[in-house]
């Protein structure tokens, strides 16, 4: 089945990695097919930044976005801009803290941001716990998948906070 | 062995280069190709190669061309504004039978345009963009596979042809992700060495001369001018002139047949699509939504020289659709070889033609 995958933040909460994390979960560690893009546009720091992400069982043609069926959004400006058309049967994780905003299709709410600065002491962390809770939320790709990209993706000597904050999103979206 | 990656167009580009054994990138940093020259400037030093980070695109094809005049395999990335700037020593790469791979991401244009979004709107600048008459060999890859595959395949055909060779891709497939295959090592085919006997321009049958690059030990005399078989200038004879162009452009299109890369869907349709680049994929979507034996797609991997054959492998077609990310440039290739209707469906601003568009075209063209 194809599900496409869009994160929207403002630039500098790793939004692009995201999208990145999850398509090399999907193609590499779940055996499935992944295509990941992005709004790739003169944003600066703060502004709106927007990665998007295909998975499928079989090979992905068309590799573009066109309705979102997946949304993880975390910042106000990012829902306005990449969140407020979405359609009635999609689902969206938002960041509760960042965005006050509330989507008319069904959406968790994930202190994502709250946790990270809070329980795990560094903000930076947060898109990791979305990550994660959009993980055992919707069963996109599999624990042992995103585990491992991520392992891939964060610098060395940042693999046990990061895994730290993987695990506490996948309780989070295990309780959404 | 090979290896599996999840990667960037851009970066599968140059992993493409590295494996054919390119050794030598010189270039200018534009959007939306830079990270080709960035993966370049990590990894060729340490692979024993040279990156040189030019003072703009006009010295960077000059570099390139010097670079292969010593035998290395040489390469340099652009987009739309520097495509424009390489232009004169573009043509003095194909007067020259220099063998190099000039890659092109391609970006809405005309000038500065949209730096970040996707275009194939350089396609006969690519083919006819430098002055007088030659003819080139221009790869349009539509995957992150291809990126790689396609890459590294035209820096055979560049020696072997000994002409400036491109891979004309574009935003879209240079920035997305997907799983890539690399294999450890490519085989790779090298130029034929000039032969005993043979002056450096003598070309055989084929149109081709053999190589001799400098420090191979034969005095080679290389000149943008109109030259005679030993290099030197000829510039008034007309015959000279006429001989040497004339074998320029033959070299290229009389191996047509050999050069062509094409993939042919459901060749007894009435209704064909042809394609280049990522518009394929759209084409690609819209046949598995809805399988149908009257529609059939020729996607070309390779655009010049232009395969008009490739038309013919379809008896019963009735009309061709070519959508294109630009006003209708490659359609009018298509238009002057066969004789049903060609319609254009052209897209630019930056985005792909989606499938629902394409199915649109279908119920107004069937």
């Amino acid at each position: 089945m194809r599900h496409e995958i869009r994160f929207s933040g403002y630039g500098g909460q790793g939004i692009i990695l995201s999208a990145v994390i999850l398509g090399r979960a999907a193609a590499l560690y779940d055996d499935k097919y992944a295509v990941q893009t992005q709004v790739y546009g003169p944003e600066a720091r703060g502004g709106a930044s927007m990665g998007q992400v295909v998975i499928d069982d079989t090979p992905i043609l068309y590799p573009e976005v066109t309705e979102p069926d997946i949304y993880v959004i975390m910042s106000q400006q990012g829902f306005e801009k990449y969140g407020i058309r979405a359609g009635e049967d999609a689902v969206m994780l938002i960041d509760a803290d960042l965005v006050r905003s509330r989507p008319t299709c069904r959406y968790y709410e994930i202190p994502a941001t709250s946790e990270a600065k809070g329980t795990l002491g560094r903000e930076i962390v947060a898109n990791i716990v979305m990550m994660g809770a959009l993980v055992t939320a919707t069963g996109v790709v599999s624990r042992e998948a995103i585990e491992r990209a991520v392992l891939d993706s964060v610098p060395k000597g940042t693999e046990e906070l990061n895994l730290k904050a993987l695990k506490r999103g996948f309780e989070l979206g295990e309780r959404a | 062995m090979s290896r599996t990656e999840f990667m960037q167009g851009n970066a599968a580009c140059a992993e493409g280069a590295l494996a054919a054994g390119c050794r030598f990138f010189g270039g200018y940093p534009i959007t939306p190709s830079t990270e080709i020259a960035e993966t370049m400037a990590r990894r060729l030093p340490k692979a024993g190669g040279v990156f040189i980070s030019m003072e703009d695109e006009l010295a960077s094809i000059a570099a390139v061309i010097g670079a292969a005049w010593t035998g290395a395999r040489a390469m340099t990335a652009t987009s739309g504004p520097g495509f424009s700037l390489m232009m004169e020593n573009i043509g003095y790469a194909a007067m020259t039978e220099t063998p190099c791979v000039v890659v092109n991401i391609q970006r809405g244009g005309p000038s500065t345009g949209q730096p970040t979004r996707a275009a194939q709107g350089d396609m006969l600048q690519c083919r006819f963009g430098s002055h007088g008459d030659y003819s080139t060999i221009a790869l349009t890859p539509n995957s992150v596979q291809e990126m790689f595959d396609l890459t590294a395949k035209a820096f055979d055909l560049a020696d072997r042809y000994r002409v400036p060779t491109f891979l004309m891709s574009d935003e879209i497939v240079g920035h997305m992700r997907e799983r890539v295959t690399i294999p450890d090592a490519v085989e790779v085919e090298r130029p034929r060495p000039l032969a005993e006997g043979s002056l450096p321009f003598e070309a055989g049958d084929d149109g081709v001369p053999g190589f001799a690059p400098f420090g191979s030990g034969r005095a080679v005399h290389v000149t943008g001018l109109t030259h005679d078989e030993r290099g030197y200038p000829d510039t008034t004879d007309p015959e000279a002139h006429d001989k040497l162009v004339r074998r320029l452009v033959a070299k290229v299109e009389s191996a047509r047949r050999e050069i062509a890369d094409y993939e042919v869907v459901n060749p007894d349709a009435e209704t064909v699509f042809v394609t280049y680049g990522p518009p394929s994929r759209t084409v690609e979507q819209v046949m598995r939504d809805r399988p149908d034996d009257s529609i059939g797609h020729l996607r070309l991997r390779i655009v010049w020289p232009f395969p008009e054959f490739a038309l013919k492998v379809f008896p019963n077609a009735k009309t061709f659709l070519m959508p294109e990310l630009n006003m209708g440039q490659v359609v009018r290739e298509v238009q002057r070889h066969v004789d049903q209707p060609v319609v254009s469906i052209p897209k630019i601003g930056g985005e792909l033609h989606t499938p629902a568009e394409l199915v649109r075209v279908l119920e107004v063209y069937r």
